[in-house]
C-alpha cells in the first residue's frame, strides 16, 4: 500500500503586494561607518548609542558566517547589496488620520488596526525602519506601562532601558545579532511596573516594503516583580526577486515572579532571509514562554533562549514550523539552567512540505553545582512528501546528579489509513490531508490567542491546499 | 552585576574560546615518519606511504568542527607517544596466561603491542569448510589477497577521525582477519585479545571481519593494558562486512588501563537481510573515543548498537554515532548506557541519516545516562537527518539519578546506601548484555563489568 504523495502548491500570494512608497530617509545600499553615522544622526542618537552601533560594526565585520554548523544558503547574502536604513520619517505617527494613504492601504490587506485595535491593547505597526503607528490604549499608559521604540526608549527612560539593553544578548553573540546591534531601528521597548498585569496582549506588525531592504528591529521587555505581560508579533512580507533580510534582536526580562508570554506569527514571503537572535532571562519564580511559528522566509534560524538564573524559574518553547518548497525551516530553543530547581519545556513541532526542510536545533545547559532543574523537550516532524527533509540536532549539558533531563524525538508520516479512511467518508484527499496536519499541530495551535489560532489554521489550509492532484 | 552574558559565556565557548588544538609543529612522538615495512606486499606499502601523506596533510580537530564538539582536545597530544616495541618471550607468555575470555571459544588469537603472540587453532571441520581466521599479514600476500585488496581500509572515518584512520593506516603492521564463506556457520565466538604494554606505547589494533552470504558468526575483541599505571595511545580500526542474510555479533570490550588515550573507528556495511550486532563495553581509558559507522547497504537489513560505559576518576568517553539508511525496509536499533561518577564526563552524538532511497526504514536511538556524582558531566547530541518520508525514526536521551524509592527500598533491606547504589547502577548496565540473551558469549563482558565496579 503506498501513501498518497503530495503535490503541494503553495499560495504565494499571501502578502506578496507592495506599493511605491517615497522614502524619506535612505542610507542606500552596504555598511560602513558611514551607515551608522547616518542613521545615528538621522535619529539624532545620544553618543552613546553611536557608540554602541559602532563597536558593534566592528563585531560585525571580525566574526565569521557560522557556515561551520549552519546552512551554507546564508554565503547567498551580499551584504553589500543590503540597505541598512529607511525610515519614513523617525517620529512615530500617534493617530490613525496622521498615517499617509498608501500605507493605509497595505494595512488594510493585511487587515490590521482599525477593526482589531479596539480589542488589542496598542498597536504597533511597523512600516519599513520606523514604527510608523503607535497607539497606547490610555488605560495601559495610565497602569504605567511604557510602550515605544527603541529610540524613544533610550533617549527617553535610559535608567530603565539602558540596564538590560544588549545584557541579554551582548553584541558579540552572534555575527547577526552584532549586525542588527549596528543597524538597529524599530521594534518595541516595553517597561511593566511592578505588580501590573496587563491585561490584553500587546501587539505589534512589522512589515517589510523595500527591494533588498533588511530589517533590523530590536525588542526589549522588562516585566517588573510580580508583573505579567503577553506580546504579540505577526509579519508579512511583499514578494521580491532578490534575497531580502531580516535580522531582528528580541530581549526579554522577566524579574522575580513576573511572567512574559512572547508570541510569533512569522510569515515572510519566500526571499527573506530571517535571521534571528531572542533570549530571554528569568530571575526568582520568574516565568518566561516563547510560542513562535514559523511559516514564511527562504531561511529562518530562530533558536528562542530562556536562561534561568533564578530559583524555581521557569522557561518555555512552543514552536510550530512549516516548512515548503524551497524553504528551510532552522529552529530550535536554548535553554540555559543558571539556579536550582528551574525547569524548562519544548515542544517542537515541523511539518515539511515539498523539498522544504525543517531542522530542530537545540540546546540544553546545566552547569556545575546546581540541584533540582528539569528539563522535558519533545520534537516531532512530519514528512508529506518524498523529496521533504527533516533534521533534528539537539545538544544537552548535564553536569551532576540531580537533575532530570528527557529528549524525545519523533518523525513521521501522515497515516495513509487516516488519509483513506477520511476519503471513504467523503472528504478529498486535499482536505484530508490538510484535516491531519491541523491534527498534528493542534495541541500547540490551541496555546496562541484565538485570533493568532485561526489565522494560522487558514494559513496551514492554504499551504495544504491542492497538495494532493 | 552578573547578567545573561556571563552565563552564556560559558556556553558559547565554541564562538570565543582559545584554540586548544595540539601544536604539529615539532615532528615528536607519533608525528614522526613510520619506517617503510620492507616485509610487506609492494602494494601495501605504497598504501601506507599515502597514508602518512594524507596524516600529514589532514589537520588536528579543532575545537569549532562539530565532531569534535564537547571533546576535551588537549587530551589528544600524540607527541607523547612512541610505537611500541615487542615483548620479551616472558612477557608475552605472562600476557598469554592472563588472556581470559569466555569458557567456550572457537578459537582465539592474542597480540601484544601489535605482534601476534598466540596464533588460533581453528578446528579441522572449520578449515575444511574454508574459514579463516589468522593475523592480518599472513594474507597479505596470500590466496585471500583479492579480499585484503579489496575490504582492506576501504572505508573512510566519516566520524571526525579522518587523520587518525591515516593513522593508524600507516603504522598498522598485523591484526585480525576472519573470513566466513557463504552458508558457514560458527557456533562458538572467536576471540582476540590486543594487549599494550609499556610507558607511552602506541598501538594500532586492527580487525576486518568478511562474512559471506548466510554465514553467522561471532567475534569478541578484548582490550587490555599490561600495566593499567602506565600511559599509552592506541589508535584501532575494525570493518565489518555483513553479507546478504549473514548474521554477525561483534562483542568489544574496551579495558585500557585509566591512563590511555585510545580511539577507535569502527565501519559496518550490512547486506541484503543480513543482521549485525555489536555491543561494546567501555571501561578502561582517560580519553576514549568510539566512533560506529553503520551503514544498512541492503534491503531489509538491520543493525542492533548497543554500549554499556562505566565512567569513573576523571575518564572521558567519547561516543559518535551513525545509523545510516541508505536501502528500504532497514532497521537500526541502537540503545547507549552510561553511569558517571566523580569527575567523568561522557559524550554522546549519534545520527541517524536516512537516504531518499532508505522507505520504510525504522531506525530508533536512545543514549541514557545515569547521574551518580554532582561533578560528572555527560553531553548528548542525538541527530536525525531524514531524506525519505515513509520512515518511522525516533531517538531520545536521558539524564537522570537513581531512583530514590528503589534506593529506600534496598536500604530498607540492610543494604548499605553506596552498595545499594551500585547495585542499581550494575542492573542498569548489564542490562545490555542481557538484551544479548547469550551467556556463553556475555560472561566474560560481565565478568569485565564486575571486575571494574570493585575497583570503585
Amino acid at each position: 500500500m503506498s501513501t498518497p504523495k503530495a503535490q503541494i502548491d503553495i499560495d504565494r500570494s499571501v502578502g506578496d503586494f507592495h506599493y511605491p512608497m517615497d522614502y524619506a530617509f535612505d542610507a542606500g545600499t552596504g555598511l560602513t561607518e558611514k551607515t551608522i553615522d547616518y542613521i545615528a544622526d538621522v535619529k539624532g542618537e545620544p553618543d552613546w548609542v553611536r557608540d554602541f552601533r559602532k563597536h558593534a560594526l566592528r563585531v560585525f565585520h571580525k566574526k565569521p558566517m557560522p557556515t561551520h554548523w549552519a546552512s551554507k544558503d546564508l554565503d547567498s547574502i551580499v551584504f553589500d547589496d543590503i540597505r541598512y536604513y529607511l525610515s519614513q520619517g523617525t517620529k512615530p505617527k500617534r493617530t490613525w488620520d496622521e498615517v499617509p494613504d498608501e500605507m493605509k492601504k497595505t494595512f488594510e490587506r493585511l487587515g490590521i488596526p482599525e477593526q482589531e485595535r479596539k480589542f488589542l491593547a496598542g498597536v504597533e505597526a511597523q512600516f519599513d525602519s520606523e514604527a510608523a503607528y503607535s497607539n497606547i490604549k490610555k488605560a495601559v499608559g495610565d497602569q504605567g506601562v511604557i510602550f515605544v521604540g527603541p529610540l524613544e526608549g533610550l533617549r527617553d527612560h535610559p535608567e530603565i532601558f539602558k540596564k538590560w539593553f544588549g545584557k541579554v544578548i551582548p553584541t558579540s553573540d552572534n555575527k547577526f545579532a552584532a549586525l542588527n546591534s549596528a543597524v538597529f531601528s524599530g521594534g518595541s521597548f516595553i517597561y511593566v511596573p511592578p505588580g501590573v498585569k496587563v491585561k490584553h496582549p500587546l501587539q505589534a506588525y512589522f512589515r517589510i516594503n523595500a527591494e533588498n531592504f533588511g530589517q533590523f528591529e530590536r525588542t526589549l521587555i522588562i516585566a517588573d516583580e510580580g508583573s505579567e505581560v503577553m506580546y504579540m508579533e505577526g509579519c508579512t512580507a511583499p514578494k521580491f526577486e532578490t534575497a531580502t533580510l531580516h535580522s531582528a534582536v528580541v530581549e526579554l526580562v522577566a524579574l522575580k515572579g513576573a511572567k512574559i508570554q512572547y508570541i510569533t506569527v512569522q510569515n515572510w514571503s519566500n526571499n527573506v532571509f530571517n535571521l534571528v537572535t531572542k533570549r530571554g532571562l528569568a530571575m526568582e519564580d520568574a516565568e518566561i514562554k516563547w510560542i513562535d511559528c514559523n511559516i514564511g522566509s527562504r531561511l529562518t534560524m530562530k533558536y528562542p533562549g530562556v536562561v534561568m538564573k533564578g530559583r524555581r524559574a521557569r522557561g518555555e518553547v512552543i514552536s510550530i514550523a512549516l516548512a515548503g518548497e524551497g524553504q528551510h525551516q532552522d529552529t530550535g530553543a536554548k535553554m540555559v539552567h543558571a539556579a536550582d530547581e528551574t525547569t524548562s519545556n519544548v515542544i517542537s513541532k515541523s511539518i515539511s512540505v515539498g523539498n522544504g526542510r525543517a531542522t530542530y536545533r537545540g540546546l540544553v545547559h546545566v552547569p556545575r553545582h546546581l540541584k533540582g532543574c528539569k528539563n522535558n523537550t519533545e520534537c516531532d516532524a512530519l514528512l508529506i512528501n518524498p523529496e521533504s527533509r527533516t533534521d533534528t540536532y539537539p545538544a544537552i549539558t548535564v553536569r551532576g546528579q540531580r537533575h532530570a533531563m528527557q529528549h524525545e524525538a519523533s518523525v513521521s508520516q501522515v497515516s495513509a489509513e487516516q488519509i483513506f479512511y477520511m476519503m471513504s467518508r467523503g472528504l478529498t484527499e486535499g482536505q484530508a490531508m490538510s484535516l491531519s496536519v491541523n491534527g498534528f499541530v493542534n495541541d500547540l495551535v490551541r496555546q496562541f490567542p484565538m485570533e493568532y489560532s485561526v489565522e494560522l489554521k487558514r494559513l496551514i489550509d492554504l499551504q495544504m491546499e491542492g497538495s494532493v492532484g | 552585576m552578573t547578567t545573561a552574558a556571563d552565563v552564556t559565556a560559558e556556553i558559547e565557548l565554541e564562538e570565543s574560546g582559545p584554540a586548544s588544538a595540539a601544536p604539529e609543529a615539532t615532528a615528536t612522538g607519533l608525528f614522526i615518519r613510520p619506517p617503510i615495512q620492507t616485509d610487506q606486499p609492494a602494494w601495501f606499502q605504497e598504501k601506507q606511504f599515502r597514508a602518512w601523506e594524507t596524516f600529514e596533510a589532514t589537520r588536528l580537530p579543532h575545537r569549532k568542527d562539530q565532531e569534535w564538539r564537547f571533546t576535551t582536545l588537549g587530551k589528544l597530544d600524540l607527541s607523547q607517544y612512541t610505537p611500541a616495541p615487542p615483548l620479551s618471550a616472558a612477557e608475552n607468555q605472562a600476557l598469554i596466561a592472563r588472556s581470559h575470555g569466555n569458557p567456550q571459544v572457537a578459537a582465539t588469537m592474542i597480540f601484544a603491542n601489535d605482534q601476534v603472540v598466540q596464533r588460533p587453532e581453528l578446528s579441522p571441520e572449520l578449515v575444511a569448510q574454508g574459514v579463516v581466521f589468522a593475523p592480518l599479514e599472513d594474507d597479505l600476500s596470500s590466496a585471500h589477497l583479492h579480499l585484503m585488496r579489496k575490504y582492506f581500509m576501504a572505508n573512510e572515518a566519516k566520524l571526525g577521525s579522518r587523520k587518525f584512520s591515516a593513522l593508524h593506516q600507516a603504522h598498522v603492521r598485523t591484526g585480525c582477519f576472519i573470513y566466513v564463506p557463504k552458508n558457514v556457520h560458527i557456533e562458538l565466538p572467536i576471540e582476540v585479545f590486543h594487549w599494550i604494554s609499556g610507558e607511552g606505547a602506541a598501538t594500532f589494533p586492527h580487525t576486518l571481519l568478511i562474512a559471506e552470504e548466510g554465514s553467522s558468526v561471532t567475534l569478541v575483541d578484548y582490550h587490555d593494558s599490561a600495566d593499567r599505571r602506565q600511559t599509552g595511545f592506541t589508535c584501532g580500526v575494525s570493518d565489518l562486512y555483513v553479507g546478504p542474510g549473514a548474521k554477525v555479533t561483534y562483542l568489544a570490550a574496551q579495558n585500557w588501563g585509566e591512563q590511555v588515550v585510545n580511539l577507535k573507528i569502527n565501519t559496518a556495511e550490512v547486506g541484503k537481510d543480513g543482521h549485525l550486532t555489536s555491543l561494546h563495553v567501555n571501561l578502561g581509558g582517560r580519553y576514549s573515543r568510539l566512533e560506529s559507522l553503520n551503514r544498512l547497504a541492503g534491503p531489509g537489513s538491520r543493525s542492533d548498537m548497543l554500549s554499556s560505559t562505566v565512567a569513573t576518576g576523571t575518564q572521558e568517553f567519547d561516543q559518535r554515532t551513525l545509523q545510516d539508511h541508505l536501502a528500504p525496509h532497514t532497521t537500526s536499533d541502537l540503545l547507549y548506557k552510561n553511569s558517571l561518577s566523580d569527575q567523568s564526563k561522557t559524550i554522546f552524538s549519534g545520527l541517524i541519516k536516512v537516504a531518499p532511497e532508505g522507505q520504510k526504514t525504522d531506525a530508533y536511538q536512545k543514549v541514557r545516562n545515569l547521574m551518580l556524582s554532582d561533578a560528572a558531566e555527560a553531553n548528548s547530541m542525538p541527530g536525525l537527518e531524514i531524506l525519505a518520508d515513509d520512515v518511522r525514526c525516533t531517538h531520545g536521551a536521558t539524564a537522570g539519578h537513581v531512583d530514590d524509592a528503589e534506593l529506600f527500598y534496598l536500604e530498607s533491606r540492610g543494604i548499605p546506601r553506596l552498595k545499594a547504589q551500585q547495585l542499581i547502577t550494575q542492573g542498569f548496565l548489564t542490562e545490555i548484555l542481557d538484551r544479548l540473551n547469550d551467556e556463553r558469549v556475555t560472561a566474560s563482558l560481565a565478568r569485565l563489568l564486575n571486575e571494574k565496579f570493585a575497583r570503585m
